[in-house]
């Protein structure tokens, strides 16, 4: 029963030729807007959290448009955990890094990039990618565990 | 040698590290998160020690985050107080990893087995890190870090109950965390400031300010709902019975103690003792509501027929013990409640560390069924034995200790009238240890049993054939039980500290 009512909703999304051209459209405008809120986020508005929201919410729409298993070949369970902890790892080691330069724990401006200012611009550059890639794939994981959850 | 001095945030940030890289290496060999947990709580036992002796010798240590100048930045805050307790969270910590790799390999789902390890160290950072800190939102924000840790290790539960329970804990959680945040906004109106040292200095000036009354208020009933003080403890029986046996030991052991620490940090370091006592009397509501935990806890924990839920109950009793200890506001009673940290710590982890051997060998949590154990299990019925003789108070055991310190600072505040209350809570709970140990010593002297079957549907298996649980959970276990004699026997070193800690905090 349950089958029959997803292969009935892969026949109806295969209707939907609109949606899944302008989602594909859009799909890299977003991400592009979500790589320029990381990158600002010292600047301006924005960081590393919204921008990855906004990278994740474009990926979601993309799983959205074409469904789960196109989602999922995309992305696997496997590559998503990954980027996870490896997103907060960056987080984590820069401030590593900054202690073995000689600094305090996230102390950028002791990083030997240059001058003061540079390094700890740099630095929380890095932090915010970091904190970027993890926001977005965890949103990514939460959506597919809600989705599963609804399917089965 | 320079590392020495970032000790203070390598112990918050190895373990966190390490709950990340877990779930990277985890999955190439099926033991590699049991070592990774068990090498890095090690490593911070060591460091807490190292910490704990250089607050002896030197004093407090302050380090700045990012090297910002406090009150602007971050801080990490390590005296006598905090020292004390982080050595003994991270040795706790230590015991329950090693003993951790048996037990999750028959408590917990093989899938979710690599989870359990990473949330695990997750929850230990939160632990350490609510401890370590000297900012009043760094706290908050680890306090969230390890319930949010916490309600996923409890929803691991092999049961469906332990979902409920999980969603329970959530919940009440919740609601906690959300009134200690709201305190912290009433009092960062009234001073512009989050740094705990800064708040001392600054907020004498404002006792008469509405805010900061609104604000003790609030701190007072989130930090109580998140210690699980009577009446306010019903979220802890239902997580620590339905909890695989690995997060009961480590929650029951940590959890409330953290919790009391923060209580002590806030009511006696935040706001001073002066404006507990004179501005409202926070002090005495504390002392009627703990004195009713510590009889309302131990005399429902006698009606349990669950061990697990048994000791559940035992906790809400003990944890009475601490904060009347803290709230009579004396140096020697708030000895007693500090030194009790480490004491009911030390037991609580043995008695579930228990129950997890025998869940392990036979699956049983019913107390019936440990009818004549003493012959299958003697080394764990003989921790049983001692943790539970400790629970109970008697002379020459780490509950003893406590107890006296706390008994002899109630006459000195001049309330010799809780000397009863905290001679029942022991009878009381003499009564439930006792119950037991009959059972597991003396099956000839009690009926016959009606009930073949225990609640979880598992058969009685023969008793009488010996078939201990196995070494790696076994020696662990033991260690606590031989501390729980030592410092019973001993009791000068952790005493001189909490002494130490008692009077920087009744400044």
């Amino acid at each position: 029963m349950c089958y029959i009512a997803v292969e009935e909703e892969k026949e109806h999304m295969r209707e939907h030729i609109i949606i899944r051209i302008v989602s594909k459209f859009f799909t890299p405008f977003i991400q592009l807007y979500a790589f320029y809120v990381i990158a600002h986020g010292d600047l301006g508005p924005g960081g590393g959290f919204q921008g990855g929201v906004i990278l994740g919410a474009s990926m979601i729409l993309y799983v959205i448009a074409f469904g789960m298993d196109e989602g999922r070949k995309r992305i696997s369970q496997k590559a998503s955990d990954i980027f996870i902890s490896t997103g907060a790892l960056v987080y984590a080691g820069i401030g590593i890094l900054c202690i073995l330069a000689g600094g305090a724990y996230l102390e950028y401006d002791v990083l030997p990039l240059g001058s003061h200012h540079l390094a700890s611009h740099l630095g929380i550059y890095g932090i915010e990618i970091g904190i970027g890639i993890t926001v977005a794939f965890v949103m990514i994981t939460i959506f597919f565990e809600t989705a599963k959850k609804e399917m089965e | 040698m320079k590392l020495i001095h970032e000790f203070p945030v390598l112990i918050i940030i190895i373990p966190l590290i390490f709950a990340l890289i877990i779930p990277l290496v985890g999955r190439l060999n099926r033991i590699l998160p049991w070592i990774i947990a068990s090498t890095i709580t090690f490593f911070c036992f060591l460091t807490s020690i190292f910490l704990l002796f250089t607050v002896l010798d030197t004093g407090k240590i302050s380090y700045w985050l990012g090297g910002w100048e406090p009150p602007w930045g971050i801080e990490y805050v390590v005296d006598y107080l905090n020292a004390f307790v982080l050595a003994v969270i991270s040795f706790i910590a230590f015991i329950v990893s090693l003993y951790s790799g048996r037990s999750v390999e028959a408590e917990i789902n093989e899938d979710k087995q690599l989870a359990f390890y990473s949330i695990y160290m997750l929850f230990i950072t939160g632990l350490l890190g609510i401890v370590i800190t000297g900012d009043i939102f760094n706290m908050y924000v680890f306090l969230e870090i390890t319930s949010l840790a916490g309600y996923a290790m409890i929803a691991m539960g092999r049961k469906r109950d332990a979902l409920v329970a999980s969603y329970n804990y959530l919940i009440l959680g919740t609601i906690a965390a959300t009134f200690i945040l709201i305190g912290i906004g009433y009092i960062y109106m009234a001073t512009g400031t989050l740094n705990i040292a800064d708040l001392q200095e600054r907020l004498p000036a404002l006792f008469h300010s509405k805010m900061v009354l609104v604000a003790l208020a609030f701190f007072t009933v989130g930090l109580s709902l998140k210690l699980a003080l009577f009446p306010l403890h019903t979220w802890l029986p239902g997580a620590y019975t339905y909890a695989p046996s690995v997060v009961s030991c480590i929650m029951a052991a940590t959890a409330t103690k953290v919790g009391i620490y923060a209580m002590l940090r806030i009511i006696f370091g935040v706001f001073k003792i002066e404006f507990d006592i004179h501005f409202i009397p926070i002090a005495n509501i504390l002392i009627v509501v703990s004195s009713m935990a510590i009889i309302a806890g131990s005399a429902v924990a006698i009606t349990q027929t669950n061990l697990k839920s048994m000791l559940a109950y035992s906790s809400v009793g003990q944890i009475g013990y601490i904060v009347l200890g803290a709230v009579l506001a004396n140096q020697t009673a708030m000895t007693g409640s500090i030194i009790h940290i480490l004491n009911h710590a030390l037991m609580k982890g043995a008695l579930f560390m228990v129950v997890g051997c025998i869940v392990y060998k036979t699956g049983i949590e019913d107390i019936s069924g440990l009818r004549g154990m003493c012959k299958k299990m003697p080394f764990t019925m003989a921790v049983f034995t001692v943790a539970g003789l400790s629970l109970m108070g008697v002379p020459l055991t780490v509950g003893f200790v406590s107890k006296w310190y706390i008994a002899i600072g109630a006459l000195n505040a001049g309330m010799g009238y809780l000397i009863p209350v905290i001679i029942t809570g022991s009878l009381l709970s003499a009564v439930y240890i006792w119950r037991i140990i009959v059972n597991i010593y003396f099956p000839d002297e009690l009926p016959e049993p009606e009930l073949l079957y225990t609640d979880g549907g598992t058969e009685i298996t023969d008793n009488d054939t010996y078939s201990e649980a196995p070494w790696s959970m076994l020696a662990p276990t033991m260690v606590l039980a031989v501390l729980c004699i030592y410092f019973g026997i001993s009791a000068t070193a952790p005493l001189s500290i909490a002494e130490k800690a008692a009077v920087m905090l009744s400044q």
